[in-house]
């Protein structure tokens, strides 16, 4: 049996390489109760003690004004750990202790990493933890996460700081006058009712309700309204002799008092400092480069395009790997199962179901291991910064660009890594329009699709319809994210207020834990439900299966016919068929609206079950010369009913892998339905008017 | 030394913070992030188009768009 203990810390304190140094690989992953926000817990063995480790999402400071904080503080009030071990960066003490100085008014044994020694002693920054540690009353040990100096002892001091019952008290910290006279007036009147106690110490909630910390304050107002109200009174009181008196709030004037008191426990002797303040460190230096205005974009952009090409033509060695094994796999079913329905489910649906979800993996591994390396190096802020500025003009962040860019932003991405990787986004509002933008990139299974139809009707000038058809998805998504950034997900931009933290060289171990992580969730999470997905639509192209004796009709020589007969006998060629009233509005016949139906399951299917409904047996989405000359002969088709189709193609429903994963990351199945139907109705009215305004002008 | 709104400031223009206008999330987002008066930065550089900016603090380098910099008043010299 052992203790609890959390870390909580600022982001870039090197928290998280402190777990995984401290956990290794025995880490379990999950989320918080209801949201996306990873929680991760390790095991520390020490002296026969198993410490149950829990990584809090970095946060600098504990107001319940970000998802991350509010967790973090639910975390150490009602999960009680035994000790919270905060890690502060030594190079950046002032700003990380006021995180420190918050955790501890929560009234928790606190325990100080004081982290990356080394780098503030090579700043010529000396710190005295002693002196530290006697002026917070609470143990400070030092640090180095990467290297594991520090660890055990930082580990001891937590297991004894732990084993104390007897909880050392913090300082003191003085608010004030107006704000110290509040709290002394309302900690009776909290303590005696027994208010929130349970969770919080009653000069905290007394504290919380002087900031109108909204969580606390509707907290209280359930729990007794009067006494809530009571207190309400007296922070209004305080806030408005603030307001006249001084022009100000009392959140700032604690935040400014707590900022107060840190600089003087800082000028009493604990922090030294041997060089000049001030000077340029390594980081600004190659910033000078990489953030410069002319050479900046350039290189961002080498960057960008080597991280993609890099990714997508090493995952295509173990995808094809996977490929040839799921190959092997159907043909042996091929082989040894006799004729009939089962074998058909086991082939197209389990088979290349499984094929489907596990065919993403390396591409997700890749592309994580390359985001990991821009996130954990420092860069990826800094393309954040870069390209804001335009983002913003759609509602969308800076750091938007990498989910766009994955997706296929730079034709042949994937949406998949590409909505998982929205998650470097901490803003709520732009990450769910990336979330639900990206899609209209061109991904590598629409390709196929836009090469069939290139080659058949616009065989002569196929570089400049790539490039309109890059255009016209980045200028789609674009203003489809400022719509709904004015509708459904309205709201005043997030403050960009960002660190961009010092270059970092990523440690091996971090990359390789985050980039597998990321892959086995999506391998365990989405792929039960992709896979039920996947023999869904099988049956849907399956059943009903034709009657006998209209099969029968067909002659040994007549397959590709047959499976043209029973396709649009299936329950997708009745919705195919049915739909067509009104897709021929967009010059799309049945046989479109089937391969359309299909393409649900993954949009490479698209040009196999055109290939189907136009009775040429299995298509090969990679060989479709045979299919793409059918078209071009075809009476029902022209450069007009093609292009309609491209842009259908283009803005139409997510494939369900991706819908999946937009449901994950947003947090709810509505997100995800409202991708599937918004986007459809959008890609529909977007090919009629293509359609019909192309047959005015007499396309 | 005059008070100046910190969009103003130039390239490596080094200022005092003397006041925050900003309330509510947007302010406490600020005192968060280490911004409060008395703080002393420099402007490190901008984004390709000019906005947002970067600022040099002691520690640390923090980015903030212009429409957010407005609400900071800064000393310079």
């Amino acid at each position: 049996m052992g203790h609890t203990i959390a870390l909580a810390g600022n982001p870039n304190s090197g928290k998280t390489t402190l777990f995984n140094s401290l956990t290794g690989a025995r880490q379990q992953v999950g989320n918080y109760p209801g949201v996306t926000v990873e929680k991760k817990t390790g095991v520390y063995k020490i002296n026969g003690l198993e410490l149950t480790l829990v990584d809090l999402p970095g946060t600098y400071s504990m107001t319940a004004y970000s998802l991350e904080e509010v967790i973090a503080r639910d975390f150490i009030a009602t999960e009680k750990p035994a000790v919270v071990v905060d890690i502060v960066d030594a190079a950046n003490l002032e700003r990380n202790l006021y995180l420190t100085l918050q955790i501890i008014e929560m009234g928790v044994p606190v325990c100080i990493a004081l982290n990356m020694i080394d780098v503030a002693e090579g700043r010529g920054v000396r710190i005295d933890a002693e002196r530290l540690s006697d002026l917070l009353g609470v143990p400070v040990v030092p640090t180095v996460a990467r290297s594991g100096r520090g660890k055990r002892q930082l580990m001891e001091a937590a297991a004894t700081a732990a084993d104390i019952p007897s909880r050392a008290k913090g300082p003191d910290v003085s608010y004030g006058a107006d704000i110290d006279n509040a709290l002394s007036e309302m900690e009776p009147l909290i303590s005696e009712a027994g208010f929130l106690v349970q969770y919080y110490p009653a000069r905290w909630v007394a504290l919380k309700y002087l900031e109108a910390d909204e969580q606390i304050v509707s907290a209280g107002q359930a729990a007794d309204p009067v006494l809530s109200s009571r207190l309400v009174q007296i922070a209004d009181r305080v806030a408005s002799h603030l307001s006249a008196t001084l022009d100000t709030d009392p959140e700032s004037v604690i935040a400014d008092q707590r900022f107060g008191f840190i600089k003087s426990i800082i000028r009493q002797g604990v922090v030294r400092v041997d060089n000049e303040q001030n000077r340029l460190y390594l980081s600004d230096k190659i910033d000078r480069v990489l953030i410069n205005r002319l050479a900046g974009p350039v290189i961002m952009a080498g960057v960008v395009l080597l991280l993609y090409h890099l990714t997508f033509a090493l995952s295509e060695v173990p995808a094809a790997w996977m490929e040839s094994g799921f190959g092997a796999l159907r043909g042996l079913a091929d082989a040894h199962m006799a004729e009939g329905m089962l074998k058909s489910l086991v082939i197209s649906g389990i088979i290349d179901g499984v094929g489907g979800v596990l065919g993403f993996v390396p591409i997700i591994l890749l592309m994580f291991v390359g985001i990991t390396i821009l996130e954990d190096s420092g860069y990826l802020a800094r393309v954040a910064f870069m390209l804001d500025r335009v983002f913003k003009v759609f509602g969308l962040h800076g750091s938007s660009v990498m989910p766009f860019i994955v997706s296929g932003g730079i034709a042949g991405g994937c949406a998949v890594p590409g909505v998982m990787a929205a998650r470097t986004l901490k803003s709520p509002k732009e990450r769910l329009a990336t979330l639900l933008t990206v899609p209209f990139m061109n991904c590598g299974a629409k390709l196929p699709v836009f090469a069939l139809l290139i080659g058949a009707f616009f065989a002569g000038y196929k570089a400049w319809v790539m490039f309109a058809v890059t255009v016209i998805s980045w200028a789609g998504a674009l203003l489809v994210a400022r719509l709904l950034r004015m509708t459904v997900i309205r709201g005043e931009p997030t403050p960009f207020i960002m660190e961009l933290p010092p270059y970092r060289l990523p440690t091996l171990q971090g990359v390789i834990i985050h980039a597998w992580e990321r892959t086995w969730q999506y391998i365990r999470k989405a792929g039960t439900v992709i896979l039920a997905i996947s023999v869904l639509l099988w049956a849907m192209m399956s059943f009903p299966t034709l009657p006998e004796q209209r099969a029968e009709m067909f002659g040994p020589g007549q397959q590709a016919e047959l499976a043209r007969a029973e396709l649009q006998y299936s329950v997708a060629g009745r919705i195919g068929t049915s739909l067509e009233p009104a897709t021929s509005l967009a010059g799309f016949d049945w046989r479109t609206n089937i391969a359309l139906v299909g393409g649900f399951a993954a949009k490479e299917v698209i040009v196999s079950t055109m290939g189907t409904a136009y009775s040429m047996g299995e298509v090969d989405a990679e060989k479709s010369s045979g299919l793409s000359a059918r078209l071009s002969n075809s009476d029902h088709w022209s450069p007009l009913t093609a292009f309609a189709l491209i842009i259908f193609v283009m803005f139409y429903s997510p494939c369900f892998v991706a819908v999946v994963c937009i449901a994950r990351e947003a947090g709810s199945w509505k997100w995800a339905l409202f991708s599937m139907g918004f986007n459809t109705v959008l890609a529909f009215l977007l090919a009629v008017a293509v359609y019909q305004a192309g047959s005015l002008l007499g396309f | 030394m005059q008070k100046i709104n910190m969009r103003q400031m130039k390239q490596r223009q080094s200022g005092k913070i003397s006041a925050i206008r900003a309330r509510g999330e947007l302010g406490r987002r600020m005192r968060d992030m280490g911004l409060v008066p008395g703080t002393v930065f420099t402007v490190k550089g901008r984004a390709p188009l000019k906005d947002p900016v970067a600022l040099r603090i002691a520690g640390f380098t923090l980015t903030l768009r212009n429409s957010e910099a407005d609400f900071i008043e800064v000393e310079v010299e």
